[in-house]
């Protein structure tokens, strides 16, 4: 992937009248990445999306959009679009009417047969086609989500802003989008910064993860990195879950229940299908999570002995 | 209920095909002149002078009443505040507030002696008993009719789609345009039926304020229940602006759509 950069914030802060929402964030967005900005609800990761979207000023720092800083650039002069997380799809207007709103916008629009061939060819590739003349509450949640996105990809931004385009869909339906969202991103080359609280829609699709906590860059990685080598605890017990033995981290999944080894009683059995996890008591008395294959089967009182890979632990 | 609303109109319905009584009152046989009469040129005259006047006065209204209400709809916690104040007026006698509107308007009243003790004038402009001071009346009185409505309608705007249409490329004037005025539209409606159809049939306002020469409907069905008395013809005024009212009660309904 090419390194140029598209989008950057240099140190950017937030104070609201109560409280701080972004502290001094610096990040750098290559061009043509899936990056996602990943935190609990309030660490500020949708603030961040609105200061680049326009809807908020920086309290202090910049915000550089293709080597320009666009701090004092209004919401309608930027080349950035947001799918919003209710969609904010305009009711009065059908879905043609939604997704050529911001054409007429666009340098050197010219009226014509063009906008209707853009629309087309947008409205096919979020699966659509035959849907134009629709009102938008005739639409699924996730018809809706599609049309969200057809508006915005229409304008071609530097960078699309999706805040959190996932959590109104039912699971189900989520776990497909993803996979479709990411195919879209890939096939278009269109930048994702894409604000979600769930660490395994982050997981599945970034390129790149920014972990945001209480206003604070945390880490930024690629998805391995994050979970591989977190570099602080919020980090390592944000995403999935991190056994803490004596100041060393390690995965319950990198925790095997051998023959010989540190000994420990089994606590606790949970069968979860494809894993069986295993909560243990050590003799330090520390408590210890595992995932054992589920053919094995353990129960509670049972003696067991562990051991894990010096690789695998985390040291902060 | 039913029968204490609808027992006038019924009356009114019958005397309006009677002949009128020589001193008042109606008398048989049943008649249906004082119809015809209605397109006598001096009366249709009158009618379309009180219509355009009300449409004036209803598109001002809407012109005025419409930043008024976004901006009320945009003021947060002081909404109720600059609600109050919208329907303050309401607390006083529409007669007194009338009346006051001709000590400011009349020669001698506050603003052409504020004018000409200045010497921006030599003589008092005519300001009173004229359509323009009709008009003026009008929009003063029947403004909150206009803000209400549009203002519950902003009110229940989603700021978001706001955000989307900026987002979207669309200046804050295109946004106005493309997005609050289309989904205002039901408020729109319904605040221009309220003030249009009082303003048709308004009275004080003119008889004050447009002296002899702006002679609504109002006034002339006034005047033949008063000194014409001619009953019958009054009563045939006062359905025929029902039907005006109704009609555009009906053109202005959208398909599917409650009346107001």
């Amino acid at each position: 992937m090419a390194s140029e950069t598209v989008l950057e914030l240099r140190q950017v802060s937030k104070a609201f009248a109560t409280h701080r929402a972004v502290a001094d964030v610096s990040l750098v967005i290559p061009r043509g990445a899936f990056f996602s900005l990943l935190g609990p609800s309030g660490c500020g990761k949708t603030t961040i999306l609105r200061m680049i979207a326009g809807f908020e000023t920086p309290t202090s720092g910049e915000v550089w959009l293709n080597g320009e800083c666009i701090n004092a650039l209004p919401p309608y002069r930027r080349n950035v679009n947001t799918v919003f997380q209710g969609y904010a799809l305009f009711p009065h207007l059908t879905v043609q009417g939604n997704v050529e709103f911001g054409l007429v916008y666009k340098k050197g629009h010219k009226k014509g047969t063009d906008d209707i061939n853009r629309v087309n060819e947008v409205l096919k590739q979020v699966r659509l086609e035959g849907k134009s003349s629709r009102r938008t509450s005739e639409l699924s949640g996730g018809e809706r989500q599609r049309v969200a996105l057809a508006r915005a990809i229409v304008l071609q931004p530097d960078v699309l802003l999706l805040d959190e385009p996932l959590s109104a869909l039912d699971p189900q339906l989520r776990k497909q989008v993803r996979g479709e969202l990411r195919d879209l991103q890939r096939r278009l080359g269109v930048t994702f910064l894409f604000v979600t609280h769930d660490q395994e829609e982050a997981l599945s699709m970034s390129d790149q993860i920014a972990v945001m906590n209480a206003g604070l860059l945390e880490q930024v990685g690629t998805p391995r990195e994050i979970y591989a080598r977190p570099r602080s605890r919020f980090v390592a017990d944000f995403l999935g879950e991190m056994n803490w033995i004596g100041g060393i981290g390690v995965r319950p999944e990198a925790v095997s229940i051998t023959s010989q080894g540190q000994k420990a009683l089994v606590t606790g059995v949970t069968y979860l299908g494809s894993f069986c996890r295993i909560e243990m008591k050590l003799e330090s008395g520390d408590l210890l999570a595992a995932h054992a294959p589920p053919g094995i089967a353990f129960t509670t009182g049972q003696a067991v002995c562990f051991t894990w890979n010096r690789e695998d632990e985390i040291h902060l | 209920m039913a029968v204490t609303m609808l027992a006038p109109l019924a009356i009114i319905l019958v005397y309006s095909f009677l002949t009128r009584g020589a001193y008042g009152g109606v008398e048989a046989p049943s008649t249906i002149e004082n119809y015809t009469r209605l397109w006598d040129p001096v009366y249709a005259a009158i009618i379309l002078r009180s219509l355009w006047i009300s449409a004036v006065a209803t598109a001002l209204c809407l012109i005025l009443g419409f930043p008024l209400a976004l901006f009320i709809a945009r003021s947060g916690a002081r909404k109720n505040l600059y609600l109050g104040l919208v329907i303050l007026p309401f607390w006083t006698s529409f007669l007194i507030r009338t009346y006051a509107w001709m000590f400011i308007l009349r020669d001698t009243g506050i603003v052409n002696s504020v004018l000409q003790s200045l010497g921006l004038i030599p003589e008092p402009l005519p300001l009173l008993y004229n359509n323009g001071a009709v008009i003026l009346g009008l929009v003063y009185g029947f403004l909150p009719f206009m803000v209400l409505p549009l203002y519950a309608t902003l009110e229940r705007l989603d700021p978001s789609l706001l955000e989307a249409a900026a987002d979207l490329g669309a200046r804050p004037w295109d946004a106005l345009v493309r997005v609050i005025l289309p989904l205002c539209a039901p408020g729109i409606r319904a605040g221009a039926i309220l003030t249009f159809v009082p303003c048709l049939g308004t009275y004080l306002t003119s008889d004050l304020l447009g002296g002899s020469k702006t002679v609504l409907i109002g006034n002339l069905v006034q005047n033949q229940f008063t000194a014409s008395r001619d009953w019958p013809f009054g009563a045939a005024l006062s359905l025929a602006l029902m039907a005006i009212a109704i009609g555009l009660l009906f053109t202005v309904r959208r398909r599917g759509e409650e009346l107001l």
